[in-house]
């Protein structure tokens, strides 16, 4: 469903993203690991047409992404790591202006929108203002507008940022009953754990290239330690085993 | 470099360094075509000059030739340039103070640390005059060459104007935050609406008053007085002896007739002063109150009602994605407090121009045919100028206030150019309703033939449009991604570029305009048969003009759109 052909993104002389190939099939729900600055926020911002690539291909359902932008975002959703929306706009506004831009409007979108809204413990706040919203609260009501215009892909960049545990659990509970339908999502994230639970395979990702992709089983034995935690795997893989000593950092 | 205690000698610089940093960076560190961009700016900005400069400096030289009152009248068109001045830095830094006092995104991090309060107060004080003044000198730039060079200045006005100018500069600023200040404390938690309405309504009655207090007119008309001596003693006169606009020019012309007195000089020092220390005791006893005020939250409802129906039907032609575009377009205007509440200045500045229209001396002695003839294209120009500071606050920002929600249109299945279309649209026709509303109203004023009225109407339509071209345009090409507040949006290099580019098509259009028509209008009160032809040159000139400035920017802007990347 998504397919990354040696796709590169260069800033300048620094390149983010190296040439990297990634299949990811429908029904599948990807995990993109990496330290920070490793490339994935360029990678999905790649994937969902905000950046443009320097090199390489994007595909949406065999649409490429560079040459015809509006047919495949048509079938795209996506989060992005910062809840940054309309303040002035209320949170149902939010979502038939987001179902707009994708040309839906009706009684079905008023009806999707309640529904997501209700999901999240947003529904008693649709009628106010984004300004007066929690962090939290903007990050649920991002998620609810990827999912109004019934997208066929979502793109997801840190989900469970800023989220409580109760809407942590109801949106881990939607990504898998939406990828059960058939539907994909590819997720960047921090949370080990979320990863590891969550995702039918995974991608590591490192300065700008994948070092390993499979599922949890293939990943341990690229690693080479049978029985290990996605968090030993991550820090092995990534080179960041070796921390200061945080006796000397506290003590500087 | 820190002492020995690891605390900043000078702690007011420590809290303005972020922003030295900040400005450093984004000249160091400029995107591509940074050279091009200067070199634009400065071959624009020096046109601007030259052309303010040249216009003033042959006023003023003709002044000077004029025994006894010369210098008197230099010296009231000193008075009124620099009361302009002195509202225009009033309003901005009482706007601007808002932001940096009370709403910046940095404040959170400085009130929490240990920063005394007189630091906080220094350092926002500073930049607020900063951002609200640095036009105003700009712009006072090519005037005050233009008085030292027509008086024979020399080294000493050149003294004279930094030691005044500098004064006039903190005082509004201090008196801004000061009231800025005194505002949020007695409006109940982050009223900025109504914060900003009060300020737009005082500085409504005090434009119209000041400018009724100047009577301009009185002086266009020396024979209306019944002597010479009367006349002389009225442009002797103080017009305002309270106001530091006044102690200003009195400190300039003082300086260039040789009359220099040291009183106006003291009076601007010691007002900056005590302003500023009265401030800062202000700021010392209802800062944190008001900053707490200005942190809790609004609880805002809005639910559609019969108004957003009914617009909703209107604008279902449209299609789906171009009617949402609209009514967010319009929701975020009206539910944001800094955007519309300049509606209300807006308003004044209109119902000033319109009043001051009203007094103009159409009879007499002196109003020939051809003066008769020409204030109508003065007023074309003055429109002109009027509708594009509009479009430079409310236009020329549209894309830049999509920065923080570009991953959102970026990501969707929607063309920049229905963005583009939208943010035209939602600007312009609001824009040219106030244009023709303008000329109409002034043209029926001053009684214009009905071939100029609709030389008038025809120029403002098309006008407007290229002036909002051009706004969309010059805002997409300099976008300003990063900026807290949309009032200083038009600020920025694009915005200067803007405004100059608009000045100087109205002046090509007029210029195209006004020659044709005249000698249209001439040969025909003289009874001749009038030649069409340079006529419909003329005309069909400016309106290819029009055409151009309204057609390319906004080509340009839909190609640049396409390829931002944030």
């Amino acid at each position: 469903m998504i397919s990354l052909e040696r796709l590169t993104k260069k800033y300048g002389d620094f390149t983010a993203v190296d040439a990297i190939d990634l299949e990811v099939p429908p029904g599948q729900l990807f995990g993109f690991l990496g330290p920070n600055g490793a490339g994935k926020t360029t990678t999905l911002r790649m994937i969902a047409g905000i950046l443009r690539p320097t090199d390489g291909r994007i595909r949406i359902g065999g649409i490429d992404v560079v040459r015809q932008p509006n047919e495949a975002k048509a079938r795209l959703g996506f989060i992005p790591d910062r809840p940054f929306i309309y303040e002035k706009l209320t949170g149902m506004e939010f979502l038939r202006f987001v179902a707009g831009l994708y040309g839906q409007q009706g009684a079905q979108v008023e009806h999707r929108g309640r529904e997501l809204l209700a999901l999240f413990d947003l529904e008693d706040w649709r009628d106010e203002l984004v300004e007066s919203y929690s962090h939290g609260m903007r990050q649920k009501l991002i998620i609810s507008g990827a999912f109004v215009h019934r997208p066929a892909v979502i793109v997801v960049d840190e989900p469970m940022v800023g989220l409580d545990p109760k809407a942590a659990r109801t949106l881990k509970d939607l990504f898998r009953e939406y990828v059960r339908r058939g539907h994909t999502i590819m997720m960047s994230t921090h949370t080990l754990e979320v990863a590891q639970h969550l995702c039918d395979r995974i991608a590591i990702i490192r300065r700008g290239r994948i070092v390993a992709a499979g599922t949890m089983d293939e990943l341990r034995r690229h690693a080479e330690h049978g029985a290990e935690g996605l968090e030993d795997i991550f820090l092995r893989l990534t080179g960041e085993i070796a921390a200061r000593d945080l006796v000397e950092v506290l003590d500087a | 470099m820190p002492d020995e205690t690891g605390a900043r000698p000078w702690p007011f610089l420590a809290v303005l360094r972020p922003k030295w940093l900040t400005a450093r960076a984004r000249t160091v560190h400029g995107e591509k075509g940074r050279a091009v961009r200067w070199t634009v700016l400065g071959i624009v900005g020096l046109a601007f000059w030259a052309v303010a400069f040249g216009l003033l400096h042959r006023v003023l030289r003709y002044f000077a030739g004029v025994d006894e009152i010369g210098a008197l009248l230099a010296g009231r068109l000193l008075g009124i340039l620099v009361l302009s001045f002195l509202s225009i830095l009033l309003l901005s830094n009482i706007i601007a103070a808002l932001s940096s006092f009370f709403l910046a995104k940095d404040l959170d991090l400085l009130v929490s640390s240990p920063v005394d309060w007189l630091t906080l107060y220094t350092s926002r004080l500073a930049e607020t005059a900063l951002h609200s003044s640095w036009m105003v000198v700009l712009l006072a730039l090519p005037m005050l060459t233009a008085y030292g060079l027509a008086f024979s200045g020399g080294p000493g006005f050149v003294l004279a104007a930094l030691a005044g100018f500098l004064p006039f500069l903190v005082i509004p600023a201090a008196l801004g935050s000061a009231l800025t200040l005194t505002l949020v404390n007695v409006f109940p938690a982050r009223r900025t609406r109504d914060i900003l309405s009060v300020i737009g309504v005082l500085a409504a009655a005090g434009l119209v008053v000041l400018f009724r207090l100047i009577r301009p007119e009185q002086l266009a008309r020396p024979e209306g007085f019944r002597s010479l001596v009367e006349f002389i003693t009225i442009l002797r006169g103080s017009s305002s002896p309270f106001l530091p606009s006044d102690w200003l020019q009195q400190v300039l012309m003082g300086s260039l007739t040789g009359r220099f007195d040291p009183l106006p000089l003291y009076l601007l020092w010691s007002t900056a002063a005590a302003l500023v220390v009265l401030g800062a005791l202000l700021h010392r006893a209802f800062y944190p109150i008001g900053f707490t005020k200005a942190q809790e939250g609004a609880q805002r409802f809005a639910r559609e009602g019969t108004g957003t129906r009914f617009l909703r039907r209107v604008l279902a032609p449209l299609g789906v994605l171009r009617r949402e575009l609209v009514l967010k377009e319009l929701r975020v205007f009206f539910r944001d407090s800094t955007q519309w509440s300049q509606l209300i200045l807006l308003a004044v500045l209109v119902a000033v121009y319109v009043v001051n229209i009203r007094y103009l001396p159409l009879s007499g002695d002196g109003m020939t045919f051809f003066i008769v003839n020409v204030i109508p294209f003065l007023n074309l120009a003055l429109s002109g100028f009027v509708l594009a500071s509009i479009a430079a606050r409310f236009l020329f920002p549209a894309v830049s206030l999509e920065g923080r929600t570009w991953w959102l249109l970026r990501s969707s299945a929607m063309s920049m150019r229905d963005l583009l279309w939208a943010k035209f649209w939602t600007g312009t026709l609001p824009l040219l309703g106030l244009a023709v509303g303008i000329v109409v109203v002034t043209d029926v004023l001053l009684q214009v033939s009905p071939f100029m009225f609709a030389v008038s109407v025809g120029t403002i339509t098309l006008m407007t449009f290229a002036i909002a071209g051009l706004a969309i345009g010059f805002g997409t090409l300099y976008p300003r991604f990063e900026s807290e507040n949309a009032a200083q949006i038009p600020t920025s290099f694009g915005g200067l570029l803007f405004m100059m580019t608009a000045i100087a098509l109205i002046g090509v259009v007029l210029v195209l305009e006004a020659r044709p028509a005249y000698e249209w209008l001439s040969a025909r009160s003289a009874g001749e048969a009038p030649a069409a032809s340079s006529l419909v040159a003329g005309l069909a000139g400016a309106a290819a003009v029009c055409l151009l400035a309204t057609f390319l920017p906004l080509r340009l802007a839909l190609r640049r759109l396409d390829a931002i990347e944030r």
